[in-house]
């Protein structure tokens, strides 16, 4: 017979925290702002071409956090998390952009709620790096401010519990999500039945879920959805008046200032998360 | 100017690339799909719970062996339309032993009646079946699709002698565009818990009324750093709610309290039976006993690549780890591997009943491409697999043929035939190795095929 000794092995020893390459780190890290125009003060394209190293874990090339506890804050928010070890701060990013695009609306609620942490996820790569040195310019030409705004390279649709936990967030918004017309291609909506179901996961009880489209068929699509789903309920006109966010979804993001533009129509559905009744 | 010029260039590029992301994306599941047709899937075993029967798959059949007469047990009814017309990959009696549910690669899920062992009900699924699971008032029969949907099907008015009532599966959550390999129902039933290829563990309330949909997530289990292969619960009297443990591509077993999602316990069996690590041989299946002490690890064989004495290789590549569970303090440890002598006999999975002290494993193949040799199946049972004892004759150890319960009869129904040409052992395990990563494992582009990628996007239309 054939024996082993015995040694239960410690999770946290096995699973090291996995999240920016080495690029993207001393990207978030660079404080020149060398890699800006100096006449129009935006990032220079060739300074955020794609990453050369790719992770295993994922079948794109970024990586993904094992699990939130592995998202490291130190690489997002520095000044607010000197250290990788944030075990003593009980601070988490509270709103998420899905699919943030150029990273408008984020850059404005950045300084509308100085004290929450806030994140844009977006899928493409060099509209990541563009909104990365968007967010990096800004600090250091208005030094103190938006160290509370971050983007993340990921797929939203597959990755959300790797990023927050249960009841994390107090925000969430899909602003002119992509269309995908055709019915079959409905499954790859950002807002369906299913995925409702995980965004009701991350959000707390009360947390408010923000979407707007300018095509009126996805916009009835997305109200349907959250009209059909348990754990949310529409937010009263009134209250929506009230909340200084609702204004932003049209001004401050690059779409909504397109579709303004153009005099185009904009179809929003904003829910509440509650709980599950019965 | 120059931002809008930018980012009319940013449109079309990232509009392509997005594009080309999403449907990769698709096109590897739906490539995935179409290549599994001429794929090897592993032979399957299911224990009825009170040790009245056993059931094996190989392929697209379904063998059943009656361990009461001690006889071969025939479908009651073995006409083709009755039968499954592709690879089985999912086998699971209910708590009761009343019902058995197979279904697979045809897309059909069959209901049998664990007595008659009449078909009593069949459901078409949309895709191929990837995993079942029965709900503890045995009111619903789950499953899970090759795309990342769960389903549900009710089964009031299933009867035996009344067999085949129209029933439709209604959606009830899913897995965005993932492979769901496990769906395990807690043992108090408020759970169900689904385990993917994108590492994730997801632990869902079932509600009262599930065919409105399950919506509410409990837990992630998240911290494995490969696909999730595999789940059981281990509770005994003491823990009736017990905890989660899973299986990995990750070479690892990990035990969860699914209330928190919070990982307790990671035991790395790859390391510890001293696979090599580069292989990372994947677990492919567990079985905990129902005193909650023992888990069994079935593990896939390692590629020989490192030189090992003859003795070692015997010794650690064939048989089944056992950990040792505790409960109270939460921890799973290294116990012991038991070997299996004498023949090349990696376990594709385990089944046990639930008092029982005899563990049962099966090995084989749908096919074997490039052998004579059409399928292949080999039974072999565990004797004691029980708490360990102290005791030296109570060492669990594997039957020899002429013990196994049932004899000669029982391998030639479950085997096919009463002995195994043991030269198919091996291409089986290779085979079925490649199988299950070229599904489940994350594609690793070379560097090569990540620039041609690149370069045929239209990031490099760029004027710098
Ligand atoms: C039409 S744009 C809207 C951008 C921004 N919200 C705005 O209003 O200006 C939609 C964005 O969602 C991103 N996106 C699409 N699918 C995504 C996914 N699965 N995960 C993350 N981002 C995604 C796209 O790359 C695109 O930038």
């Amino acid at each position: 017979m054939f024996f082993l000794k015995s040694r239960p092995i410690e999770a946290s020893s096995l699973h090291q925290p996995i999240i920016l390459g080495k690029k993207a780190r001393s990207m978030l890290e660079s404080k020149g702002n060398s890699t800006f125009n100096k006449s129009t003060g935006l990032p220079r394209k060739r300074f955020y071409r794609a990453r050369a190293h790719s992770n295993p874990l994922s079948d794109s090339h970024f990586p993904v956090p094992l699990s939130p506890q592995h998202v490291d804050y130190s690489l997002h928010f520095p000044q607010i998390f000197p250290s990788p070890d944030r075990s003593g701060d009980a601070r988490r990013i509270e709103f998420a952009d899905v699919g943030c695009g150029f990273g408008g609306l984020c850059i404005s609620l950045s300084t509308l709620f100085p004290e929450k942490l806030m994140i844009g996820m977006e899928i493409r790569d060099k509209v990541t790096e563009y909104v990365k040195e968007r967010i990096l310019g800004l600090r250091t030409t208005n030094p103190g401010q938006y160290q509370n705004v971050s983007v993340v390279r990921t797929n939203s649709m597959k990755y959300i519990p790797n990023y927050f936990e249960k009841g994390q967030l107090s925000k969430m918004f899909f602003l002119f999500p992509d269309p995908h017309f055709k019915e079959k291609n409905h499954r790859r909506r950002v807002i369906s039945p299913f995925l409702l179901d995980e965004y009701a996961y991350v959000l707390k009880e009360g947390g408010i879920i923000y979407t707007i489209t300018d095509v009126e068929e996805l916009g009835v699509w997305m109200r349907t959805c959250l009209e059909n789903h348990p754990m949310f309920e529409c937010i009263t006109d009134e209250e929506l008046e009230a909340d200084p966010v609702v204004k932003l979804l049209v001004s401050a993001t690059e779409e909504g200032q397109k579709v303004a533009r153009n005099g185009g129509q904009t179809f929003q559905a904003v829910f509440r998360r509650v709980a599950l009744s019965g | 100017m120059e931002e809008a010029q930018m980012k009319e260039e940013f449109k079309t590029e990232t509009n392509e690339t997005q594009m080309e992301e999403k449907e990769t994306e698709d096109t590897q599941l739906e490539e995935k799909d179409s290549y599994l047709q001429t794929e090897v899937a592993p032979a399957l075993i299911a224990l009825h719970p009170f040790d009245q029967s056993i059931a094996v798959t190989v392929g697209s059949e379904l063998r059943i062996f009656n361990l009461v007469k001690n006889c071969a047990v025939s479908l009651a009814d073995e006409s083709k339309e009755m039968l499954h017309r592709d690879s089985i990959r999912a086998l699971r009696f209910s708590d009761s032993g009343k019902l058995l549910v197979s279904a697979g690669d045809d897309k059909l899920v069959k209901i049998w009646g664990a007595e008659s062992w009449q078909c009593l009900c069949t459901v078409n699924s949309e895709k191929r079946v990837s995993a079942v699971a029965i709900s503890k008032d045995e009111q619903y029969v789950c499953f899970a699709d090759k795309f990342g949907v769960v389903w549900i099907v009710d089964l009031v008015g299933l009867a035996e002698n009344q067999p085949n009532p129209d029933k439709n599966a209604v959606a009830i959550f899913g897995h965005y565009c993932s492979i769901i390999t496990s769906l395990e129902f807690s043992p108090d039933g408020r759970f169900i818990v689904s385990a993917d290829r994108d590492f994730k563990i997801r632990v869902s309330v079932f509600p009262k009324y599930p065919l409105k949909g399950v919506h509410e997530i409990q837990s992630f289990c998240l911290g494995h750093s490969e696909f999730v292969s595999c789940l059981t619960f281990v509770h005994n009297s003491d823990f009736p709610q017990g905890f989660l443990v899973s299986g990995s591509g990750d070479s690892t077993v990990c035990m969860w309290d699914v209330t928190s999602g919070s990982l307790l316990c990671t035991s790395d069996v790859g390391r510890e039976a001293n696979l090599s690590e580069e292989s990372h041989p994947a677990v492919t299946d567990l079985y905990a006993t129902a005193d909650g002490s023992l888990v069994a690890v079935a593990i896939q064989r390692q590629a020989l690549e490192i030189p090992l004495s003859f003795d070692l290789l015997l010794s650690i590549l064939q048989g089944i780890l056992l950990l040792s569970c505790d409960l109270s303090a939460k921890r799973l440890s290294m116990l012991k591997v038991v070997p299996v002598p004498g023949e090349t006999f990696i376990p594709t999975r385990l089944g046990t009943k639930l008092s029982g002290n005899l563990l049962w494993m099966v090995t084989g193949a749908s096919n074997l491409p490039g052998t004579k040799e059409s399928s292949f199946a080999r039974i072999r049972a565990v004797s004691c697999f029980k708490k360990k004892s102290n005791d030296s004759d109570l060492e669990p150890r594997v039957l020899e043929d002429t013990e196994v319960p049932g004899g000669d009869q029982l391998l030639e129904k479950l085997q096919g035939s009463v002995s195994v040409e043991s030269t198919v052992f091996s291409a089986a395990a290779d085979a079925l190795n490649a199988a299950m990563s070229s599904l489940l494992r994350k594609k690793q582009y070379s560097d090569e095929k990540r620039d041609f990628r690149k370069k045929t996007r239209n990031d490099k239309k760029f004027k710098q």
